[in-house]
């Protein structure tokens, strides 16, 4: 299974949206998404369904790959109207989240529909996810350690 | 031999719901909310992630309550359930470059770049038990410090700079074996042995680990880094043809940096042993690095002496759920195996008796 | 790759994936039973052609992430069955078919020597492939007698659009016992199993 990498924009800015849905948190992701006030009519094509990702990591941190371990997942793939297709995978196994994550994926294929959706549901949560990642590093940094050697007198 | 047998419907039933009651515990006491354990017992979990070789926080809560704080049942619990589910694909390999540090340490090297960063850890505490923790008092929120989150240099890249420590080696193939998947053959590649020792035994790992410092396979072995943290899991799509980031994972990893003298093979440097498990489980990948580089004997020409590198001794016991389910089907009706056996010792001790001397002797023994 | 939706591609996977499964599976189990038994499978999914329906069932069940699938070559035309079996069962497509654990020959009668499947090995004989072969029909062709485990005394099976010297290829394929690939034939609606452990003779008639 080859990685084939993205090419343009578009792809791009898929692949951007659909990292920030899967670890923006799900009440916020809910909450900005009502905001909208859209409903799209759309038909799920594939789950939401519960099944496993393997984990793998580096032999060393950047040797060959091994298998870790596995994770919850769920995915979602959504057809709107139109026969626009749409596809979410999250780690854990929120159903909702992932369903909404497709429905947006699809929606986002439109690229007027793609910059409301930024701006509005991907920049928040995007928001959210940096002043966590914040706090979490200040608190770390609040535990660095500051070496002072201690010279040995000689009298 | 097994023999069927039938019985004990309602023993059963009445045990199981037993065991429900007393899970529970005294009513007037709340139960115990799965956020509460994942977020309290938060390694405790982690432990049943690792060892149950599934990332799900939750799923690991729900099974320490239901096995009444049982690991290894939980685990087992764990183990059960995603052999249910279906698997979807596999991740990219992690970059754990790349992680969101909260812990960070190296016991070789001061001054890493980036620093070091204690994060949440037990060391340094007195291991008093507090009596404040039997209540509820309030408990001031994290201290706060000024840091950019840099990208932290791995320590084995500052040694590898000037070829003093072998490198990560090159990726000889992309797909690596699964022990999920194959079964299990020896001689075995590194690439099983690390996905073994990763949902390992704790205590197991602990010991044979101890055992490598107490001589048991020389391995003079420094903690060259451990970090902990998030990182993230991306996972290639065919549907999309591209890979997406699908969420994150607390890991936690231990780079050891062991002395080696060289061999017929290579040079004087320092090797290593890798550490990589699920969650804050610091003790364990400690355990696991040592234990992946006791078993690299054979691939770097050592004398294989010792348990820790025996890689089939301990491949095919570090299994808790393995190891518990063998050990603990003896406690299954044996009925018929034993009545077999014990007709087998009392012919065998009616021939034995038969042999002796049936004179003097007996009498004799007799006073 | 193309990005734009393909409703060839994402739709036809099965409605209720457990129960769809599980009753494939039981079908399938059963004809895998009783070799030269007929199993009704109805109409559970649907697949870009040449795969019918039945076939397209099968793979469902069958095939997941940890399988790799050959396709032959009126399956591969226009990449549209690789993709719809990526789509719905993860399964990854591969030009080796000694590296499959399932063939899919859409059609029957180009089928050739097993020699390039694989076949397992004396320790591991379940490290072989599954033909899953599409035929027009399980009961209008040449006679087949079976006889070996699974059947009482001997069963007739008489597929059509198999080719002339099948009766041979299965012979050669018998004789590698405990070796040696299974075969599942899927025609319109229903199903049938030739294990490697069945024989085969042609019913002079």
């Amino acid at each position: 299974m080859s990685v084939s990498e993205p090419v343009d924009d578009r792809t791009q800015a898929r692949r951007h949206r659909l990292s920030v849905l899967a670890q923006g948190d799900a009440a916020l992701l809910a909450e900005c998404w009502n905001g909208l006030g859209i409903d799209p009519e759309c038909e799920l094509v594939r789950g939401p369904e519960i099944g496993l990702v393997a984990l793998r990591g580096r032999m060393g941190g950047g040797g060959a790959p091994f298998n870790l371990g596995e994770a919850t997942a769920t995915r979602a793939s959504v057809r709107l109207a139109d026969g626009t297709t749409g596809h979410a995978m999250v780690l854990g196994r929120d159903k909702a989240k992932v369903k909404l994550a497709a429905v947006i994926d699809a929606l986002a294929q439109d690229e007027a529909m793609a910059a409301r959706l930024d701006e509005a549901v991907i920049a928040p949560l995007q928001a959210a996810i940096a002043a966590r990642d914040a706090d979490r590093a200040a608190e770390t940094a609040a535990t660095k350690v500051d070496f002072f050697t201690m010279v040995r007198g000689d009298d | 031999m097994y023999v069927a047998v039938k019985g004990g419907e309602k023993a059963i039933r009445n045990a199981h719901r037993l065991l429900a009651d007393r899970r529970r515990g005294d009513r007037s006491v709340p139960a115990l909310t799965l956020a509460q354990i994942a977020g309290q017992l938060a390694l405790a979990v982690d432990r049943v992630m690792s060892e149950g070789a599934l990332y799900d926080r939750d799923l690991a809560a729900l099974a320490i309550k239901q096995a009444r704080g049982d690991m290894i049942e939980a685990i087992f619990l764990v183990r059960a359930y995603r052999t249910t589910l279906p698997r979807f694909g596999y991740s990219e390999p992690v970059d754990t470059g790349a992680m969101h540090i909260e812990r960070r340490i190296s016991a070789t090297y001061k001054d890493l770049p980036g620093g070091q960063m204690l994060g949440p850890t037990f060391d340094y505490t007195h291991r008093l038990l507090d009596p404040e923790l039997a209540g509820d008092a309030e408990v001031p929120g994290a201290g706060r410090g000024e840091g950019e989150p840099a990208r932290a240099m791995r320590v084995s890249d500052i040694l590898a700079e000037d070829g003093m420590i072998e490198g990560d080696g090159d990726a000889a193939t992309e797909t690596p074996g699964d022990i999920t998947r194959e079964p299990m053959e020896f001689p075995m590649e590194r690439d099983t042995r690390l996905q073994s020792l990763s949902r390992g035994d704790e205590g197991f790992l602990l010991a044979l680990a101890y055992s490598t410092q107490r001589g048991y396979a020389r391995s003079h072995p420094f903690a060259g880094e451990i970090r902990i943290g998030e990182v993230e899991v991306a996972v290639d799509m065919p549907e999309l043809g591209f890979a997406v980031t699908v969420g994150r994972v607390q890991l936690t990893e231990c780079q050891m940096i062991n002395q080696f003298k060289g061999s017929s093979k290579a040079p004087p440097q320092f090797t290593r042993g890798y550490g990589l498990v699920f969650g804050q489980s610091e003790r364990k990948a400690m355990a696991m690095a040592l234990c992946d580089r006791a078993m690299r004997a054979r691939e770097l020409g050592e004398d294989i002496v010792a348990p820790a590198q025996d890689e089939e001794f301990v491949v095919s016991h570090c299994d808790n759920v393995q190891a518990s389910g063998f050990v603990e089907h003896l406690k299954l009706p044996h009925y018929v195996d034993f009545q077999a056996e014990l007709e087998l010792v009392r012919t065998t001790r009616a021939e034995h008796e038969s042999r002796r001397d049936p004179g003097p002797a007996v009498a004799e023994a007799a006073e | 790759m193309a990005m734009q939706s393909n409703d060839v591609i994402v739709t036809g996977g099965f409605d209720a994936p457990v129960f769809d499964a599980q009753s494939v599976f039981r079908a399938l189990m059963d004809a895998m039973a009783r070799p030269g038994t007929v199993q009704a499978i109805a109409p559970r999914a649907s697949a870009p052609a040449p795969l019918g329906s039945v076939a397209a069932a099968l793979a469902l069940t069958l095939c997941d992430a940890d399988t790799p699938v050959w396709l032959d070559s009126a399956s591969t035309q226009d990449g549209a069955v690789a993709r719809w079996l990526g789509f719905h069962a993860g399964a990854p497509v591969t030009d080796d078919p000694a590296a499959a654990a399932f063939a899919l020959i859409g059609d029957g009668a180009s089928l050739g020597s097993f020699d390039r499947f694989a076949r397992g090995t004396q320790d591991y004989p379940d490290r072989s492939a599954a033909l899953i072969v599409q035929v027009p029909d399980l009961t209008d062709g040449p006679a087949l007698t079976l006889t070996g485990p699974g059947i009482k005394h001997s069963a007739t099976l008489a597929p059509s659009g198999l080719p002339a010297r099948f009766a041979t290829l299965w012979a050669d394929n018998h004789a590698l016992f405990p070796r040696g690939i299974d075969m599942v034939l899927a025609a319109p609606g229903a199903v049938a199993a030739l294990p490697r452990t069945t024989r085969i003779a042609i019913t002079e008639n």
